[in-house]
């Protein structure tokens, strides 16, 4: 032994580990393979898996959409207050997800501040799938513009100023120098916003509520079955948890491991 | 410097004290009791009662996973009586009787059950497994010619409790939900209650017991007897609880 620290640092890990793989294991553990594919039969499970691949992906789309060229501005300009905006922008990141709820209700919920305005333009927000767009997209674009900005920010500079040389204009520039330079740390970004949107409860379950086919996405249904079909609960977890392992799993992949270093910066 | 760290969390986390201290009663109630539990159990004496709330089938499923709460209170009789046949909760004591209400928000010109049925009516109940929400598909199977079919179309969020359900309907995300009458009670002029006709208000009936290796099961007992007679009866009826009988 060459001392107490490392000694020290092993136990540290030890335990971690532990902590942090005993639960997801105990989902496995408790129910056989035969067992968690029988309850996924069931109509109502079949039915949150559905909406919740829908509204992750609605999301997810919005989130690209519009989020890659306003990290691209906060990641190449300096102005004033961009510090500011940077905060505000990242502010979700660190939001329980109950605040955001109650926070969509006071902003855009059917008595909100800007209820009566959305209510006019006939788009219904509360209690429906769209909610639970609004919902996902709240709490899980600030993982994905944060780390977009980052890779962004990251991208050697000369690359675009080449182009720009070249006669590119900066439009062209952004999607065929920026982008591709930045892909792997966009891909990591989107992974985190994935994962961050596929498990959102609290606030999907305070702004859009719960119904089958409509508003219960999967971590609803968990929760609306912990109490009677413990088994099937159980099941859906497992569903998750194979997602999201193959979410990560698939972004060490493709980038060999770099993209989740950029993601811990 | 590593005892003044091990002090704040300790503080943090409620380590347990010394010896001086009140002994902690633990007590698991549906959310429909949150305020008048709240109020007495303060005034129980001989020991600092902490309560959780949620809805009374996920309360009971948090029992059957190993959590041991000393009480348990539930907004019906079939999960304290479920329990008790599985072992895990005492013989259950019925406390307190409620009525379902519609629920609407102040100012609604909805009056009775036949107006849930209008076209693009938004509803919201209690999801199946939580008693607010049994009750009211009791109350839909009563009503004549499927006009319960009818309302339950109109149905867009199945609560996992009635804190979920009144929450929505002062947000004004919903027209109409099914509640306690007490929870409008509670809501104070936010939300109107529409009495149901006699003939299809379910029998509301909330019943207690002692969990099964509770901590504290002396305090216990005298904690559900309270809420039959005594500080927390008080203020149940308060709260419009009725008595049970």
């Amino acid at each position: 032994m060459k001392g107490w620290f490392p000694l020290l640092l092993t136990v540290a890990l030890a335990l971690a580990l532990v902590f942090l793989t005993l639960p997801v294991i105990a989902i496995f553990v408790d129910s056989s393979p035969a067992e968690l594919v029988e309850s996924l039969g069931e109509p109502g499970a079949l039915d949150a898996l559905w909406l919740s691949l829908r509204v992750t992906a609605i999301s997810l789309a919005v989130i690209l959409l519009v989020g890659t060229p306003a990290a691209y501005l906060l990641a190449t300009r300096a102005f004033r207050g961009k510090a500011l905006v940077v905060t505000l922008v990242e502010l979700p990141l660190v939001l329980p997800p109950a605040v955001a709820g109650i926070a969509l209700l006071a902003a855009v919920g059917p008595s909100g501040i800007l209820g009566g305005a959305i209510d006019a333009t006939g788009i219904e927000l509360a209690l429906q799938t769209a909610g639970v767009v609004v919902a996902l997209t709240f709490v899980a674009s600030p993982f994905y513009i944060r780390q977009a900005m980052a890779s962004f920010a990251s991208v050697d500079r000369t690359l675009l100023d080449a182009s720009r040389t070249l006669g590119a204009s900066e439009a062209r520039g952004f999607l065929r120098v920026m982008i591709p330079a930045a892909l792997p740390g966009l891909a990591a970004g989107t992974a985190l916003a994935l994962g961050r949107a596929l498990g959102e409860f609290g606030a999907t379950l305070m702004f859009a509520g719960s119904f089958q086919g409509i508003t219960q996405t999967v971590p609803l249904a968990i929760y609306d079955r912990f109490s009677t079909d413990f088994e099937s609960a159980l099941a859906l977890s497992a569903v998750l948890v194979a997602v999201s392992a193959g979410i990560l799993l698939s972004v060490k992949f493709v980038q060999g491991g770099e993209a989740l270093g950029i993601a811990a910066r | 410097m590593r005892r003044a760290l091990a002090v704040v969390l300790c503080a943090l986390a409620g380590c347990g004290g010394g010896d001086d201290e009140e002994p902690r009663l633990v007590v698991s109630a549906g959310s429909s009791m949150s305020e008048a539990l709240t109020e007495c159990g303060r005034d129980f004496e001989g020991a600092a009662v902490r309560l959780s709330f949620g809805g009374s089938d996920e309360l009971a499923a948090q029992i059957r996973q190993g959590v041991k709460p000393d009480v348990l209170a539930s907004a019906n009789t079939s999960i304290p009586e479920e329990l008790h046949a599985e072992g895990l909760l005492s013989q259950p004591v019925e406390f307190a009787t409620n009525k379902l209400v519609i629920a609407v928000p102040a100012g609604s010109d909805i009056r009775e059950t036949a107006d849930l049925r209008r076209e693009g009516m938004t509803l919201v109940m209690g999801s199946e497994s939580v008693p607010i929400g049994s009750y009211t598909r009791e109350v839909l199977d009563r009503l004549p010619g499927g006009e319960g079919d009818v309302i339950l179309g109109n149905v867009r969020s199945e609560e996992p409790d009635v804190k979920g359900i009144v929450g929505k309907l002062i947000q004004g995300a919903a027209d109409a939900g099914f509640v306690y009458l007490t929870d409008v009670t509670a809501a104070g002029d936010a939300l109107e209650a529409i009495p149901l006709p006699s003939v299809i208000q379910p029998d509301v009936t909330y019943a207690a017991g002692v969990v099964r290796s509770a901590k504290q099961p002396e305090l216990a007992r005298e904690f559900v007897a309270g809420l039959r007679e005594g500080g927390c009866a008080d203020a149940l009826s308060e709260a419009g609880f009725g008595e049970a009988p």
